[in-house]
């Protein structure tokens, strides 16, 4: 089976939610007209991430009489789509989260379970913490999908992996950091080891939409990438630039991948559960 | 031991910086910028970066020497503005800043310094309403750091690209943009006056003080540390006290809080809100 991928590296207007939809029902109608079946978008895709105090004012419930996701809906019927936005939830507290959105209906919605709130980043101020990490059941098999630090830290990765997932989602607004003699800034090295890391310790594959654009004088830097379940890099898209990238899974390398090493089947979850359980109940 | 060249890639600076420029000027519906051109290598970095950024033709270069400034300066100006094409303009402050040096016979060259440079911040926002283009900024990471500047004067801008790099990466950034040579060899003056060199008025080099504050702001050395590689107890503690005392002319200056939601505290948004 294959997956025809495409990967949205777009840049946004900070606040204005109407000027984001937009465009992405422009890069929708493009990746449509290359016959994808997958069309991700980057993190906080749909209001721009420097939020601040403009959170409360972006913030949408990914609902079908909701005024940006019905349109959002309509356009999943022959394209699943994860986009990027603030879900505001019953009680009003505010997430940075992804919706899965396919055949009209909303199929799952990530919190971001690890907010940044150190050096540049504030996220932790604004936002409220997401709370669990599931795998979730698509017409192309189970995904998981993560927001940018949670994939800093091993175990949401880990986690998906034995919930199933065979296919991350990983979406970022990544500020463009430590410029040095390098070929590439340091934080583009660091997440594009990562991403590749975790295709070749999960035999899976990781798809990775990072965002582009400034906000004030951060610049975010784009590269979005594929890599396969060998830990191969399958695409990458341009730096700097807004781009739609398509790539092709196919889906059956899961299977050999697999069969040539089974670290999957290996894996000793129970083992992991008893360390984890002498490491926590310690002192 | 830590890699402290501070070498850079400088196509990947260039990109970065020219992106920068190009989407804060045109994302709020403008074209254009103004940029002072002292002869020196931080504007003479901006300018080009700018121009790069906007097109030559989108940019006004203005020199703005005083009867004191050095030749030297207003001639390597020029070479800039010949080699990129920018549109330019001479104004001289000398009789808008004497009028205020007579007032008081003992004026010192400090207090002439400031005024100087606070002039040439008036004639660059009047020329940005003229040629309806924003002010850029020519202050590097260095002399940020250590203040060395006039408040309110060249320090004050719309944006800055290069305020993020230290004088190390400014002339490496330099010389790979094709900055004519006289222009990146000569000594780094502020030249408010006739033989003023930053390095004389710091007490130290560039070069030696950028790999200090390198370790100590970038790599987050303590000094202890920063001793133990080589650097003088006397002339860490001469930097850090100079980057701690000019705090101030990093910042909007506070605003007392009496409210719920005060401005700087609570009221908190980029100013790229909406664009």
């Amino acid at each position: 089976m294959k997956l025809n991928l495409a990967l949205a590296q777009i840049n946004t207007k900070l606040g204005d939610v109407d000027a984001n939809l937009a465009k992405h029902l422009d890069y929708i109608k493009q990746a449509k007209s290359q016959k994808s079946d997958l069309l991700v978008f980057p993190e906080l895709s749909l209001t721009g991430y420097v939020l601040q105090d403009l959170v409360a004012s972006v913030a949408h419930k990914p609902t079908e009489d909701d005024p940006v996701f019905k349109h959002l809906l309509k356009e999943s019927h022959n394209l699943d789509l994860v986009v990027g936005f603030v879900d505001e939830d019953s009680r009003h507290r505010f997430y940075i989260a992804s919706a899965y959105l396919s055949g009209g209906k909303v199929i799952h919605v990530h919190h971001k379970i690890y907010l940044p709130t150190y050096g540049l980043f504030d996220e932790g101020r604004f936002f409220a913490w997401g709370d669990s990490i599931r795998a979730f059941d698509t017409r192309f098999g189970r995904v998981g999908m993560l927001i940018c630090e949670d994939f800093w830290h091993a175990s949401p990765p880990y986690l998906l992996w034995l919930d199933g997932a065979d296919i991350m989602i990983f979406s970022s607004a990544s500020p463009g950091r430590g410029l040095n003699d390098k070929e590439k800034l340091e934080s583009a090295r660091w997440v594009e080891r990562v991403t590749k890391a975790y295709a070749s310790m999960f035999t899976s594959f990781v798809a990775h939409a990072n965002r582009v654009g400034y906000e004030d004088g951060l610049h975010f830097w784009g590269g979005a990438t594929l890599f396969d379940p060998n830990g191969e890099e399958i695409a990458i898209g341009p730096y700097n630039e807004e781009a739609l990238t398509f790539a092709q899974m196919d889906l059956n390398q899961l299977r050999r991948t697999r069969t040539r090493l089974p670290l999957l089947r290996d894996e000793r979850t129970s083992l992991v559960q008893k360390e984890l359980d002498r490491i926590l109940s310690r002192g | 031991m830590v890699d402290l060249t501070l070498s850079i890639n400088t196509d990947l600076a260039c990109e970065i910086l020219t992106g920068f420029i190009k989407s804060e000027v045109t994302r709020i519906g403008m074209s254009h910028a103004v940029v002072g051109l002292s002869g020196g290598l931080d504007s003479a970095l901006s300018c080009i970066l700018t121009a790069k950024a906007l097109g030559a033709e989108n940019v006004l270069a203005v020199r703005m020497p005083y009867k004191a400034s050095s030749k030297d300066s207003l001639d390597h100006a020029q070479l800039l503005i010949d080699q990129l094409g920018v549109q330019s303009k001479t104004v001289e402050i000398t009789d808008m800043v004497e009028p205020l040096f007579k007032l008081d016979p003992d004026i010192s060259k400090m207090r002439m310094g400031n005024i100087m440079a606070r002039e040439r911040m008036i004639v660059l926002f009047d020329q940005s309403e003229v040629f309806k283009g924003l002010v850029i900024g020519t202050s590097n990471k260095t002399e940020i750091l250590l203040g060395y500047s006039t408040h309110y004067g060249d320090s004050a801008s719309a944006m800055n690209p290069i305020g993020d790099l230290y004088k190390t990466q400014v002339r490496q950034l330099s010389r790979a943009l094709n900055i004519p040579a006289p222009i990146i060899d000569k000594p780094p003056s502020a030249d408010l006056w006739e033989g003023q060199t930053d390095e004389i008025e710091l007490g130290f080099t560039y070069e030696e003080v950028d790999k200090l504050l390198y370790l100590l702001v970038d790599q987050r050395y303590c000094p202890q540390e920063a001793m133990e590689v080589g650097f003088d107890v006397k002339f860490i503690n001469a930097v850090m006290t100079r980057v701690r005392r000019n705090q101030f002319k990093r910042m909007q200056p506070p605003i007392a809080k009496i409210s719920n939601r005060t401005i700087g505290y609570d009221f908190l948004y980029l100013r790229d809100w909406g664009t």
